[in-house]
């Protein structure tokens, strides 16, 4: 049982923080830190309130976008990178921007915006998510590469097909549960994502973590518990239903 | 030729996208660190030696160490969980374990900016812990606990966890049963098999996840700015800082510079440690 | 000779299967022991029962003196050479081999001379500094075995030791573990499900059927003389009739000659299995002491030795002949089959189930 301390340490420290948020943000009174009785009057402020508003659509934007850019882009450079290719160089870069630390990212992504003389908007994280999006994707997708039969795709050509039909009708397929979470991972990966965003993004134009950042920085209200709570039960849903998901189609 | 052209449609696109917004930016980056900085922001195109030199200033040397120490810490105490955790869990009958592998990383999904604010509502001197601690009467006043390095450590400690759980879990999950059965039938007890056998297997992975916590530790600055209230700088304060504020972005780019060198340091003994075990299952 | 390991009543369930069901063996000082049967047969847990890896529900098993189900796994005088060999992957050649004589806190020195006398003695002494990647098979077997071996080790278990390894490389590991045996004088339990390494290279068998010991024996008593139907069955080929026992043999329709394997223990009248090899059939045109008469059906040819199918009128299954030299018979030809008493055994019919 002793051995077990730092196993229990772990879910304890991992949980109690997100708790104490949750129970937070149903408080009725002005402080975020302590109870004076139940109450939603949080919520609804929330849900007036235009900045957060603005901030989740410019966020979904730039994850829909990003992700369907990533999408396309991942998905091929994996079969590429798997089937066309040896190079050690190639890989490394399709795998680098996912150890770069973000904010090596973000000053490289805004120094090269500046020299192309490119405005800041949502377009430049837009396209800023999409790489490390790409790579996401194109990881996810060799790994399911690497567990599929090339012979299914050499059987394709033997059978007398060209090599865009072999793509379309034998790859892909084999491919899509694979694309899919790639996609998920991109999508989940960018609606996350601050750092890149708050130093490529125009200043007429925050995501919704730059909107929580600034929150956070210029004063605790509880109105940050009740987002927080929205955000974590959004994302539990998420996670949990994809769990769900890939349980179903692993039995298939 | 064909197979050629192929190879071309494929590759070209993702690598052709990747080059422009990843590579271009990240050879700026390193082209920034020997320019000067202009009058009124921008760049002087003059080779200097000047942003090193500045680098190695006590004053801004002190935040690199300090970053380090602190990024160090959070690793040191990472893995001092983390292992013990992740051994629980590949011990776990395969549903719990399956329980306890997305209890994990769920708090990892969650918002990285909530998981940095949940920390200010506990540490704050209203907050839980400081509720816990006057009310128990072990303390009579609040104690001061946000803005302080070990705020830091916990808050980067927090949201890393799991980046240091899940390597280790995965080496651990794959190690082979019989090297245990093995070394206790050639003598050794099961606290000595551990040391001698599933340890120095597990060290690769180890490596893995103390560069995956170590890093993104190192180079933050939401977590020192939001918990340790700007007392405690970190070298990530300091490039931010540079880019967005001072606007010296060769001085900046020199610091994140010093970054990534740790960053391929520690990415040259761990491929040098996951070689040592090659041909092996653990490699 | 002295009794050095003593298996009694042992007996061990996972859930609602029973692995063991009352197994008792007596292996003897020096021996080379084999436990031969079918996977699923309990041999394995047998075998992790000795090495400690397990412990019997039931039953008793002493090494010499003690009571070795009371001792932990990693302090019995017993090492394992595992199937998959079980090398420490970070561990070079002399590593592996010095692990566990640095678990009995051995000098350097005394280390260093044992572990170079066993990689000369299997022939590894230019390999000591590798690691088990980069050794093939045979040299990752003999390092496994050096590493059990150096222990000296009252009893030494090896599980399915020549599996892993190709025919060519298990012919010459066969040969050389039974002089290795001879030369180090310890006693060997090899655990197989191959026969033939086990015929090969013990000197005597507990052939384990189910949970429970079939027959123990020299391989050339389990092999002349099966007990039981599964043993005639699982060791080497046979032709089976079952029938009723007569004098001298087991009418079945006719009289088919045999004698009992086990004297008394099949009474006139009683139902019984007749088991006759191959090989002591003889197969020929106008034989005097003919048994049955029949049919060739198919005719293969194996260099050294040739196997004929013959049906004969009234059984379902043909008969397997096997005799030296080249064929001599076409298919469709029309032979008779011969064998005398000794070269038949009557034993009793499986027990239902």
């Amino acid at each position: 049982m002793l051995k077990k301390i730092p196993f229990w340490f772990a879910y304890v420290f991992l949980y109690v923080p997100i708790l104490v948020v949750v129970v937070m943000s149903v408080n009725a009174g002005d402080s975020p830190y302590s109870w004076s009785g139940f109450g939603l009057g949080w919520y609804a402020e929330l849900a007036h309130d235009q900045e957060i508003r603005t901030g989740l659509v410019n966020t979904l934007i730039v994850a829909a976008g990003s992700t369907a850019i990533a999408t396309v882009l991942g998905t091929m450079l994996a079969v590429g990178l798997a089937r066309h290719t040896r190079s050690k160089v190639l890989d490394a870069i399709a795998t680098l921007p996912v150890i770069l630390p973000d904010i090596v990212m973000a000053i490289g992504l805004l120094a090269f915006y500046s020299l192309i003389q490119l405005t800041l908007g949502l377009y430049s994280v837009l396209l800023a998510h999409a790489v490390f999006g790409t790579a996401a994707v194109a990881a996810v997708v060799r790994t399911r590469l690497t567990s599929a039969d090339p012979a299914l795709e050499e059987a394709s050509r033997d059978l007398g097909a060209n090599g865009l039909t072999t793509f379309l009708r034998i790859t892909l397929p084999t491919l899509a549960p694979g694309i899919v979470a790639g996609a998920l991972l991109a999508f989940t990966l960018s609606v996350d994502e601050f750092v890149i965003a708050f130093f490529t993004a125009g200043p007429q134009s925050p995501t919704l973590p730059i909107v929580i950042y600034s929150m956070v920085r210029f004063g605790v209200t509880p109105e940050i518990n009740a987002l927080a709570t929205v955000l974590l039960a959004v994302t539990f849903t998420a996670i949990l239903a994809v769990q769900r998901l890939t349980r179903l189609t692993e039995r298939r | 030729m064909k197979a050629k052209l192929e190879r071309i449609t494929l590759l070209g696109p993702g690598l052709g996208y990747l080059t422009a917004l990843m590579v271009v930016p990240l050879a700026l980056v390193l082209s920034y660190t020997i320019f000067q900085r202009g009058r009124f922001g921008g760049l002087v195109y003059e080779p200097t030696t000047e942003n090193f030199r500045r680098a190695v200033d006590p004053l801004y040397l002190d935040v690199l160490v300090t970053s380090v120490w602190i990024a160090g810490v959070t690793t040191l105490l990472a893995l001092l969980i983390g292992y013990p955790t992740a051994y629980v869990i590949a011990h776990l009958p395969k549903r719990a374990k399956t329980i306890a592998l997305v209890a994990l990383v769920l708090p990892f999904w969650t918002n990285f900016l909530i998981r940095t604010y949940a920390w200010i509502v506990l540490l704050s001197p209203a907050g839980l812990v400081n509720d816990a601690l006057t009310g128990w009467g072990l303390v009579d006043e609040p104690l001061q606990l946000l803005y302080t390095k070990p705020a830091i450590i916990a808050g980067l400690l927090y949201s890393y966890l799991p980046l240091m759980v899940l390597p280790l879990y995965a080496s651990l999950e794959k190690q082979d049963g019989h090297l245990l059965e093995a070394a206790a039938n050639l003598g050794a007890r099961p606290a000595r098999a551990f040391w001698t056998v599933t340890l120095p297997l597990t060290l690769p992975a180890m490596l893995t996840g103390c560069v995956f916590v170590f890093v993104p530790s190192l180079g933050n600055f939401v977590v020192p700015e939001l918990l340790g209230g700007g007392r405690t700088a970190m070298v990530g304060n300091l490039v931010r800082d540079q880019f967005l504020k001072a606007r010296d972005w060769p001085f900046g780019a020199t610091l994140a510079l010093a970054v990534v060198a740790m960053l391929v340091v520690l990415l040259l003994i761990q491929a040098w440690s996951g070689r040592r075990l090659q041909g092996s299952d653990h490699a | 000779m002295t009794s050095l390991l003593t298996i009694t009543d042992v007996r061990r369930s996972f859930g609602d299967v029973t692995a063991l069901d009352g197994v008792s063996l007596d292996i003897r000082e020096g021996e080379f022991f084999a436990l031969l049967g079918p996977s699923g047969c309990g041999k394995t847990t047998l075998l992790r029962i000795l090495a400690g890896f397990e412990s019997p529900d039931a039953g008793t098993v002493t090494l010499g003196a003690d009571d070795l189900t009371a001792i932990p796994a990693h302090r019995r005088p017993v090492n394992l050479m595992f199937q998959s060999y079980a090398l420490f992957p970070h561990l070079s050649v002399e590593k592996n081999v010095a692990y566990g004589l640095e678990r009995e806190k051995l000098g350097r020195a005394e280390i260093r001379e044992r572990v170079g006398e066993v990689l000369d003695r299997v022939g590894l002494a230019g390999a000591a500094k590798r690691r088990p990647h980069q050794l093939s098979g045979g040299q990752r077997q003999r390092v496994a075995l050096a590493r059990a071996i150096v222990k000296r080790p009252r009893l030494l278990l090896l599980d399915e030791p020549l599996s892993a390894l190709d025919r060519k490389v298990r012919a010459e590991m066969q040969l050389w573990l039974k002089q290795l045996q001879h030369e180090v004088g310890i006693t060997f339990v090899v655990v197989t499900h191959d026969q033939e390494e086990a015929m090969s290279m013990a000197d005597r068998i507990a052939v384990l059927n189910h949970g429970r010991v079939e027959q123990v024996d020299t391989p050339v008593a389990l092999y002349g003389a099966p007990r039981t139907h599964f043993v005639a069955d699982f060791i080497g080929g046979n032709n089976f009739f079952a029938g009723t026992a007569v004098p001298g043999g087991l009418l079945d329709g006719t009289v088919l000659p045999g004698l009992p394997s086990v004297p008394d223990t099949i009474a006139e009248g009683d139902a019984a299995v007749l088991a006759v090899r191959p090989e002591q059939i003889r197969i020929g045109t106008g034989l005097d002491d003919a048994v049955l008469r029949g049919t060739v059906l198919d005719v293969s040819f194996y260099g050294g030795t040739s196997r004929f199918a013959v049906r004969v009128a009234d059984r379902a299954t043909p008969i397997q002949v096997q005799r030296q030299g080249a064929p001599g018979f076409v298919p469709d030809q029309e032979v008779d089959l011969s064998w005398s008493e000794a070269e038949a055994v009557l034993i009793q019919p499986a027990a239902s189930g």
